[in-house]
């Protein structure tokens, strides 16, 4: 009996010490939805390009209309979905992902059309334009790979003793990743 | 009787532990995990002493590198815009833009504050070039005017072999860029806060030496504590002046400072030669 209470007030003096890790999940928790909003403002940057873009591509003559309405509606979809900042379950996150990368996807075949069309291409204004493309998706990519490393840190911490007891007690749940795309290991065949 | 009991909750009890650990090793196994699999560039080491010119490649000459050195200190000097230039042999099948962020941010190019970095990142051997961006930079060097930075200015140097004079015309339209963006304010900063900071002490000891002298048993010592403030006021003053411009000709004088811990959010553009 006698180590059992020895065992229960050293965890009781090791927990209380550490304010049983509620601050630092505070913390970490506020680390993530910090990111989050970068992540966010990181979509919606591409999301405001692609009007732009639209506009400079239509501008040429015969330009493929089906490719083009394709771009508008993943758009239009991507924009639609939102994502509750305090939950960020997997969930949301897979969901929020596959209407970006749908959007993603079409930009690329949008691209490859362009090739197509030398005038564009050789055209400042949409070699700019590309520019801002590419580097949208470079932000992108940083503030995911941000994201996903603040969400490790809230993970690993609230999925360890004696945290993960503060934790279960103030309702921290774990929070959604981004996945690797699929084939995003190899280089892409198209790049923006 | 006792003892069995205890043996069997203490029993409990490891078993718990034993669930936690094994919780604790899932997790850092995790973000071990993670870790890797986010990362695979092999970035160069931060320069020590820190430099903002990191030739690895030899593709420029020591006097050159020491005048673009120069041109860039004193460029940070001025603005507290911190300018790198790194030269490597080759990106090793990374992407630039991804290179060039993960570098800003391992070296903390451009202040804390002011997130005021900005890289030219070049691969010898690739004939690739990406300018990048800290964040508090993307207003003044969009993604656009650094693609014509690249495209057009410093690419037909490059073609030529000429590439110190392409760089020296990139850092040229850069500085046109961010004309008026930042000043170095930090030594007046310091300046002001120092001698602030001996006004109020100097003030709180006056309180002091009042409650303690100023009580006034008799107009004697009144008077003569009294007389030897100012004295006292002055000599705080003028000795916190002293240590206050001491520091920051100490901070400024010699060569570069150290980067300054900014980051970048992805910013920036390339072109290849």
């Amino acid at each position: 009996m006698k180590s059992i209470i020895r065992l229960l007030s050293i965890m009781i003096i090791a927990a209380s010490l550490s304010s049983c890790g509620y601050n630092s999940m505070v913390e970490k928790r506020e680390a993530v939805s910090r990111e989050w909003a970068n992540v966010e403002s990181a979509y919606q940057r591409r999301a405001d390009l692609v009007p732009n873009l639209v506009n400079t591509v239509k501008g040429q003559a015969n330009f493929e209309q089906q490719t083009l309405t394709q771009v508008i509606e993943a758009r239009a979809k991507a924009t639609s979905v939102q994502v509750d900042a305090s939950k960020l379950s997997e969930e949301d996150i897979k969901k929020f992902q596959a209407a970006q990368d749908e959007l993603k996807g079409s930009l690329s075949r949008l691209l490859v059309t362009v090739e197509q069309y030398p005038d564009l291409k050789a055209n400042q204004g949409f070699m700019e334009l590309q520019a801002q493309l590419e580097g949208t998706e470079n932000r992108i990519n940083t503030e995911r790979n941000r994201f996903n490393e603040s969400v490790n840190d809230y993970n690993a911490y609230i999925g360890q003793f004696p945290a993960v007891l503060t934790a279960k007690m103030f309702g921290f749940t774990p929070k959604g990743y981004f996945q690797a795309e699929a084939g995003s290991e190899k280089a892409p065949a198209v790049k923006f | 009787m006792t003892s069995a009991k205890d043996n069997h909750s203490s029993g409990h009890i490891t078993a718990m532990l034993r669930r936690a650990w094994s919780a604790m090793c899932l997790a850092v196994l995790l973000v071990l995990g993670h870790a890797a699999y986010a990362q695979d560039i092999k970035l160069p080491e931060r320069p020590d002493p820190p430099r903002l010119v990191n030739d690895y490649a030899g593709m420029l000459s020591s006097a050159d590198a020491g005048a673009l050195e120069d041109r860039l200190v004193q460029y940070e000097k001025e603005t507290s815009t911190q300018i790198a230039v790194v030269i490597i042999t080759t990106l090793d099948g990374a992407d630039r833009a991804q290179y060039a962020t993960e570098l800003m941010h391992a070296w903390g190019i451009g202040q804390k504050d002011k997130d005021n970095g900005v890289l030219l990142l070049i691969a010898k051997e690739d004939r690739s070039m990406f300018l990048g961006t800290g964040r508090g930079v993307e207003g003044a060097l969009p993604d656009a005017i650094c693609k014509r930075i690249t495209e057009y200015t410093i690419k037909p140097k490059f073609k030529e072999g000429d590439y110190v004079g392409g760089i020296n015309a990139g850092i040229d339209d850069i500085q046109a860029a961010l004309k008026g963006e930042f000043k170095n304010d930090e030594p007046q900063d310091t300046g002001s806060s120092f001698s602030i900071g001996w006004i109020i002490l100097a003030i709180i000891i006056v309180i002091i030496l009042f409650s303690i002298f100023g009580g006034g048993n008799n107009g004697r010592t009144y008077s003569s504590s009294g007389s030897s403030l100012p004295w006292f006021l002055l000599g705080a003053l003028t000795s916190g002046g002293g240590s206050s411009s001491g520091d920051s000709w100490g901070g400024s004088s010699g060569g570069f400072g150290g980067f300054g811990g900014g980051d970048s959010g992805g910013g920036g553009a390339g072109s290849s030669w």
